[in-house]
């Protein structure tokens, strides 16, 4: 056994993975990972130099690093080292505590993660070890709601058959209890000393992230067991339901499937960054342009004129000829002129963000007081993103809805219940004041149900023989497990929220579930408890829509208990009861012009014999090998005949998240695309559309396309395709003279006025991913306001949110909560994940998270378009400043000889971007507001620059430029002009370079500065702190390093002494000063105020709106209502799984003792087929997505 | 950003209300119509006009005389002779004439003037030693190394001052006649003093520390610049207090133009003479100029005169305000 271990270890080590139980000295000969994890990236030691070497190998500090050793040629450095080095240390040094901050709260969470206790067999005891101390091949113990430490095999539980139970929230999203069983051999090693002689060995794959395959084998007593998925719990899993249970290690830490899931996030770049690098591209280029015309200049300077000075100033050995002597002017002038790319860029532009995404976290607007969760920024470099976005992917279950079904209404007998009316007759809507019916005197209630309507349980205490009844099939047909925690706490487990739901209130009303064994039911009956034989499930399935129970109640009497959907139920009623179907079926559309979830109920007494007869066919059909399924089928359609005596229907609301209508409509108005990619059926998530208002009755067309082959859906797209295509052709013959113009299709897009929604499944989607079709059904989908993909798989998910990202070239924006789209959160150009929901899978790959889909709304239309709007003006003016302060020194070339002499102080020039005007733009980059945020969100129109790019872009950049080249253009020349024959009032010559420098850079100082003044929208303290504060730290640093004193200390590094006073002490200076910036200014003020004027957009108009009602109190915002107005009707929609009515009357999940020992072979038979059923079906959905690995990994 | 608050309760996440935080800080949000800027712009004309009205008048009292002497009179003949290289040893003089038709009342100053002289080269400029100026001892027997091609002679003597602009300093000298209607001359005096700024003949410029010993004592060591005909220590031999790197001529010089045409500073007219007392008299002059050793390209004499020389710039913007 050793030696083959070897051997494999050998030569098939990354193929296959042996793992031997309790053997530590065996499993380490493997090395595999322990179960720390780390996800921080330095630590103390290594933090200084990996920072630093990933820093630079950004380009812009790259390119600094490459100035700063230019400049270290004596030959060629025009400015001194420092000019360079302190903006790029302290660019550094910025990014550096950012990272170290972020790397702080990344130890932080390992170290919490590591530090969990867990359970650990060893030494024959039970030892408490952090996580990060357990090993691979070790046996831990779990306990009721603890997660799941590592990926281990599942030996035994306290449940019988060696089955558990777990929440897989973290992992998928899916919040329904999944089922995991033991092998049998090991399912009994319950005790400690059992274990400890436990020395099987697993020979599984290596780590992969499929989280939902597994395969291996399990070598122990000479015997080979098969292991699967169904015997293995993954970390991030929670225990529930079950006591607790002993499992095997298999992989542990980084090569847990959970965290082989969390690759590394492909880095986000928004389209900004993009064009900034762009941009910065052609400043390189116009740069080298400048570089080569000076070098020239040079050359020729140096020949013609250049020979004449060689007296005063011979050349050095190096500038033999001027060819040579331009070549090295060129190098000087790359260093003189180096701010055109403004390096302090980069980190304005982070610490910008930085500071959006703080406020996106502070607002309270956003917080969300009953799960206690705010928003959070998880990104920080996606923020002016926000601002653009133009599709929005949303996820259905959970993001649109909560998730949490309601039983709302109810129409029993052809009454209807639920809807309050008041004195008057009238319906009175219901809010959360609206008084609720007391359950107080129902010791079993369920506290957090709430129902309106006193008539329904004043009809229950009267003993309407009707309305009991229904509490009674609500009570009884039903798959719910229960736990009662103590006495009287039950906790219903349901793997649907619907059944739930119903079961929870029937038990409000006084018919509570109280206990289950395979063979009876047990209610609680106004008090009474009752028990029932169950006699028969007849389960659920997608094709009957219905399911059944069979019960004799204690009077002896058979009944058959049915739920469905409406038209499935409706098809098997007696005749005899067409008036009341009637009425119950307008009561239904009522229900589902609501938005609800509908569910029609019926039963049936049965005859004795008739059952017996029945019941024999049943036991003979589920020994059937062949077929079995089929001849269940037919029967149970058999005795589903006939159904009468009552009608009644339920309608179950799935509710939706607050505000979502309203969010919906809001974005819509904003021209943002609303995508709804769910994994529900086409008939759920029309319903949902529809309740959410983004299907709407008054719609020209919804497109359903479900066709199974290729050539269906093509044949489906193209039709709906054409239908769009002549009623608008129809459309444009009216008005005959613009029917030419419009002849090409992107022009066509902008004139479909119709409304139409495209409804998509999941195998007509994969059909329509292909190559050949994605075009048309991206034509088609652009064309309609909405889009719903239902049945779609995560893969698919991401997938057509890569097809829109690709072909339409338009910021996507994915929202969702659950692990399921997780792949599409990563794939969109933002990912917004809802937290404070059970998983956290989604919100961790999130760049955003919140609460509440509502909130999307002000992320987008408040901190998104504010992100965008400053980003924006932030770079316009960051450009025109560099390019106004640099360009001085190209004028002043030809006036030195193109000898790249610097016009400004070299303190100047250091200090220029760093200090004197950083504080000022950033003050505007993060405090400045066009338009507040009330209106933002009662104008969505707003948003609509963002996503058409207009507040910065090429032309923009071209515009600033220019801007700031005219600017450094009239500032040099001025002073130029006056400076050619100034003098000072006592005579003093007054054309020295040194006042020259003084003079140039106070006027510029002072221009950039009243620049920003006028660019500043919203003046806030801080606003006038920054500004005013710059200017006058310039005076006061200006005044500080040409004082005598640091003269006295560093006489060569600062030899301005004493121009400042001498110089700005002149009235004539002071002109001079005026001047530049009055001509400077005006031109730009001008042509702004006269657009605002002439040209206003609808931000100027809402600005003035704005500014003309601030004396008035702002109205209170008329919560905009939107009307359902949907007349669909909703079917049956169970998120069910089949196969549990067979679990539980197999009583395999009973606990033991209840499950009586004498069982008919059939039965036996019977039972054993429930799991295979479960793993058949879930082998199903491993399968899918195993396919979908393999697509990926391709 | 996993911040852990420590608060309590219920809402322990629940950000705080500040303003700041939910950016609703009080502000003044400007707004640019036709109602706030046009007010503004005529504001800013009217007081643009007033001061380019206040501005005229002032530069119409200003006068100023600009003779360009490189080949003016007899000097075309030290030009010439300037031009080769090799007379570069003797002195040459010469004399210009011109006449003033209106006197120049009050202060009048008197600048010498270069043309297409360069004195902000990059090189040029950094060829120069501050530490040295400031009389550091050590930087006068070891200037810095910015002082290249002109730190040390061929003996290895250090050059003091040293570098180029020093080494390139202005070196001709004038005398100024006026001649009256009687035929007589009378010398013009000429204020030769306190032509410097304030700080740099009192911080940026300092000999170094002379004790008991004599400043030439203390430039013992070191050789003057190349192109000079007398040693730093000798430059003023009228004025003892006027020597070494506080001489104002020199400090004059070391402060470099911007443009490669300028003017600097020569002296300023002396009116405790009866003759100028109001400045001076029309009439006809004639200047003695010594010609320096080097040839510059073109050499003006500026004489001015006047309280204030504004720019006549700032009258344009007011006429381009006045437009609005």
């Amino acid at each position: 056994m050793n030696a083959k271990a070897v051997v494999v270890d050998g030569v098939f080590k990354k193929k296959e993975r042996h793992v031997k139980a309790n053997a530590r000295d065996f499993n380490d000969k493997f090395s595999y990972a322990d179960n720390r994890i780390k996800t921080s990236k330095y630590d103390i030691f290594t933090f200084l130099p990996i920072n630093l070497f990933e820093q630079l190998q950004r380009v812009a500090n790259a390119y600094f690093l490459v100035l700063l050793t230019l400049q270290l040629i004596p030959e060629i450095s025009s400015l001194s080292w420092f000019t360079t080095i302190v903006p790029l240390v302290l660019v550094l040094v910025i990014t550096a505590v950012k990272d170290a901050t972020d790397d702080y709260f990344r130890h932080k969470s390992d170290q919490q993660v590591n530090n969990r206790q867990s359970q650990v067999l060893s030494g024959g005891s039970l030892q408490n070890e952090k996580w990060m101390n357990v090993r691979v091949g070790d046996i831990i113990k779990l306990e009721n709601n603890q997660f799941v430490t590592a990926d281990i095999l599942l030996l035994c539980s306290s449940e019988p058959n060696g089955l558990c139970y777990i929440e897989t929230a973290e992992l998928d999203g899916e919040t329904n209890l999944k089922v995991r069983q033991a092998l049998t051999i090991t399912s009994d090693l319950g005790d400690i000393s059992k274990l400890m002689d436990f020395d099987g060995e697993v020979v599984c794959e290596p780590p992969n992230n499929k989280l939902d395959k597994f395969t291996g084998t399990l070598y122990w007593r000479d015997s080979k067991y098969p292991l699967d998925n169904g015997k293995v719990l993954l970390r991030g899993c929670v225990l529930r339901n079950t006591e607790w249970c002993f499992g095997m290690v298999i992989f542990a830490g980084l090569q847990t499937k959970l965290m082989q899931n969390c690759g590394r996030t492909n880095f986000k770049r928004t389209s900004i960054d993009k064009l900034m690098n762009t941009l910065v591209l052609w400043i390189f280029a116009f740069l080298i342009c400048m570089g080569v015309i000076l070098g020239m200049g040079n050359t020729i300077w140096e020949s013609r004129i250049g020979r004449n000075f060689q007296a005063f100033l011979p050349l050095s050995e190096l500038q033999s000829s001027a060819v040579f002597s331009g070549f090295l002017t060129f190098w000087s002038y790359i260093i003189n002129l180096n701010t055109v790319v403004p390096i302090s860029l980069y980190v304005s532009v982070e610490v910008l963000r930085l500071g959006h995404s703080y406020f996106i976290n502070w607002d309270r607007k956003m917080y969300h007081r009953q799960t206690d969760t705010a928003a959070e920024a998880r990104t920080t470099t996606l923020n002016e993103e926000l601002g653009q976005v133009e599709f929005v992917f949303s996820d259905k279950t959970g993001t649109l809805t909560q998730n949490i079904m309601v039983f709302s209404k109810c129409s029993i007998n052809g009454r209807k219940y639920g809807d309050v009316y008041d004195e008057f007759d009238q319906k009175v809507e219901i809010t959360d004041k609206t008084a609720c019916v007391d359950f107080s005197s129902n010791p079993l209630c369920d506290r957090g149900f709430k129902f309106y309507d006193g008539s329904l349980s004043e009809a229950v205490k009267l003993e309407d023989a009707a309305v009991q009844e229904f509490f009674r099939l609500l009570a009884l047909c039903h798959t719910v497990m229960l736990e009662e925690k103590s006495e009287g706490l039950l906790v219903y487990q349901a793997q649907s929220p619907d059944e739930e739901a119903l079961v929870t209130a029937a038990r409000n009303f006084g018919f509570v579930f109280r206990a289950r064994t395979p063979e009876t039911i047990t209610l609680c009956e106004m008090g009474r408890t009752v028990t029932y034989h169950l006699l028969a499930i007849l389960d659920f399935n997608n094709v009957r829509k219905r399911m059944s129970v069979i019960v004799r109640n204690p009077q002896g009497q058979i009944k058959l208990y049915s739920k469905g959907a409406d038209t499935v139920i409706f098809e098997r009623l007696d005749p005899s009861s067409d008036d009341l179907m009637c009425t119950t079926s307008e009561h239904l559309s009522e229900f589902a012009g609501e938005g609800l979830r509908t569910l029609a109920l019926a039963y049936r007494d049965l005859d004795e014999n008739h059952f017996e007869v029945w019941m024999k066919k049943l036991l003979f059909a589920s020994t059937v090998i062949e077929n079995r399924e089929d001849q269940l089928a037919v029967l149970y359609e058999e005795i589903e005949q006939g159904l009468k005596e009552m009608l009644t229907t339920t309608a179950i609301e799935d509710k939706l998240q607050e505000g979502v209508p309203e969010t919906i409509a809001c974005l819509n108005l904003a021209d943002i695309k609303i995508w709804v990619l769910t994994g529900d059926k086409l008939e759920t998530a029309m319903n949902i559309g529809y309740s959410c208002n983004l299907l709407r009755d008054d719609m020209n067309e919804v497109f359903v396309v479900s066709g199974h082959t290729l050539l269906e859906v093509q044949q489906q797209l193209r039709s709906a395709m054409e239908h769009i295509h002549s009623l608008s052709r129809a459309g444009i013959a009216g008005d005959a003279d613009k029917s030419d113009m419009f002849a090409d299709d992107s022009a066509f897009e902008e004139t479909v006025i119709a409304e139409y929604a495209l409804v998509i499944n999941g195998h007509s989607l994969a059909h329509a991913l292909e190559p050949q079709l994605e075009h048309v059904l991206l034509d088609l989908a652009c064309l309609c306001k909405a889009v719903i993909c239902c049945r779609v798989t995560p893969m698919q998910k991401a997938q057509v949110v890569e097809l829109v990202k690709r072909h339409r070239g338009a910021v996507t924006l994915a929202i969702g909560d659950g692990a399921n789209d997780v792949s599409m959160i990563k794939t969109a150009h933002i990912g917004v994940g809802l937290s404070g929901q059970e998983g956290m899978q989604a919100a961790l790959a999130s760049d955003y998270s919140f609460a509440q889909f509502r909130y999307l709304q002000r992320l987008l239309l408040v901190h998104g378009r504010w992100s965008y709007f400053r980003m924006c003006h932030f770079l316009r003016y960051f450009f025109y400043k560099n390019f106004a302060f640099t360009l001085v020194h190209f004028w002043y070339g030809f006036f030195c000889g193109f000898s790249a002499q610097t016009v400004y102080d070299q303190w100047f020039i250091t200090l220029f971007n760093i200090v004197y005007t950083s504080l000022p733009v950033l003050g505007m980059g993060l405090f400045d507001q066009d338009v507040s945020d009330h209106n933002s969100l009662r104008y969505p129109g707003l948003y609509k620059p963002g996503q058409r790019n207009l507040l910065f872009n090429k032309r923009q950049f071209f515009l600033c430029t220019l801007q700031g080249m005219g600017t450094s253009f009239l500032l040099f020349f001025i002073h130029y002009g006056a400076f050619f024959a100034m003098a000072r009032e006592d005579g003093s010559h007054f054309s020295d370079q040194q006042a020259f420098a003084v003079t140039i850079a106070t006027s510029l100082v002072i221009v950039v500065t009243v620049q920003i003044g006028l660019d500043t929208h919203y003046w806030t303290a801080v606003n006038h702190l920054f500004i005013w504060g710059s200017v006058a730290v310039y005076f006061v640093i200006l005044f500080a390093i040409q004082s005598n004193g640091i003269f006295g200390i560093f006489p060569s590094h600062f030899p301005f002494i004493g121009t400042a006073s001498s110089c700005l002490s002149e009235k004539s200076v002071w002109l001079v000063i005026l001047l530049t910036t009055v001509v400077c200014v005006v031109p730009g003020l001008a042509v702004s105020f006269l657009r605002v004027d002439l040209f206003p957009t609808l931000t100027d108009k809402v600005r003035h709106l704005q500014q003309s009602r601030r004396r008035k109190r702002p109205p209170e915002r008329n919560p905009r209502r939107v009307r359902r107005t949907s007349s669909h009707r909703s079917a049956y929609a169970f998120s069910h799984q089949q196969g549990y009515g067979e679990l539980i009357t197999s009583g395999k999940n009973m606990r033991t003792g209840t499950v009586s020992p004498a069982r008919s072979p059939a039965r036996t038979q019977h039972s054993s087929n429930w799991m295979e059923n479960i793993l058949k079906r879930s082998n199903e959905v491993s399968c899918i997505s195993d396919e979908q690995h393999k697509a990926a990994t391709v | 950003m996993g911040r852990v608050k420590a608060k309590p309760g219920p809402l322990a996440r629940r950000p705080d209300n500040s303003a700041f935080k939910q950016q609703r800080l009080p502000a003044w949000s400007p707004m640019l119509t036709a109602n706030t800027v046009l007010p503004f712009f005529y504001f800013m004309a009217l007081i643009c006009m007033l001061l380019g009205v206040w501005l005229l008048l002032t530069v119409q009292s200003t006068r100023e005389m600009k003779l360009d002497y490189t080949e003016a009179g007899t000097c075309d003949r030290c030009f010439e002779m300037r031009k080769n290289v090799s007379n570069a040893g003797e002195g040459c003089s010469c004399k210009a004439v011109f006449s003033l038709e209106k006197p120049f009342k009050g202060d009048v100053f008197f600048y010498y003037g270069l043309k297409n002289f360069h004195q902000n080269l990059r090189r040029y400029m950094d060829s120069r030693d501050d530490g040295q100026m400031v009389g550091r001892k050590t930087n006068l027997k070891n200037p810095s190394s910015y002082c290249s091609p002109f730190i040390r002679d061929q003996n290895g003597l250090p050059i003091a001052p040293c570098g180029a602009v020093a080494n390139s300093i202005f070196n001709d000298t004038f005398t100024l006649f006026h001649h009256d209607s009687s035929g007589k001359s009378f010398k013009v005096p000429l204020l030769r003093r306190g032509i410097t700024w304030y700080t740099d003949k009192n911080v940026k410029f300092r000999n170094p520390k002379v004790d008991n010993l004599t400043l030439a004592q203390v430039f013992q060591g070191t050789v003057k610049p190349l192109y000079w005909q007398r040693p730093v220590y000798e430059l003023d031999q009228a004025d003892p207090t006027n020597n070494g790197f506080i001489n104002d001529d020199l400090i004059v010089w070391m402060r470099e133009a911007a443009f490669p045409n300028f003017k600097k500073l020569y002296g300023v007219l002396y009116r405790a003479d009866e003759h100028f007392t109001q400045g001076l008299p029309a009439g006809s002059y004639s200047i003695e100029i010594n010609y320096s050793i080097l040839s510059r390209g073109g050499t003006v004499v500026w004489l001015k005169l006047g309280v204030t020389r504004v720019p006549l710039c700032a009258f344009v913007s007011c006429v381009f305000l006045g437009v609005f």
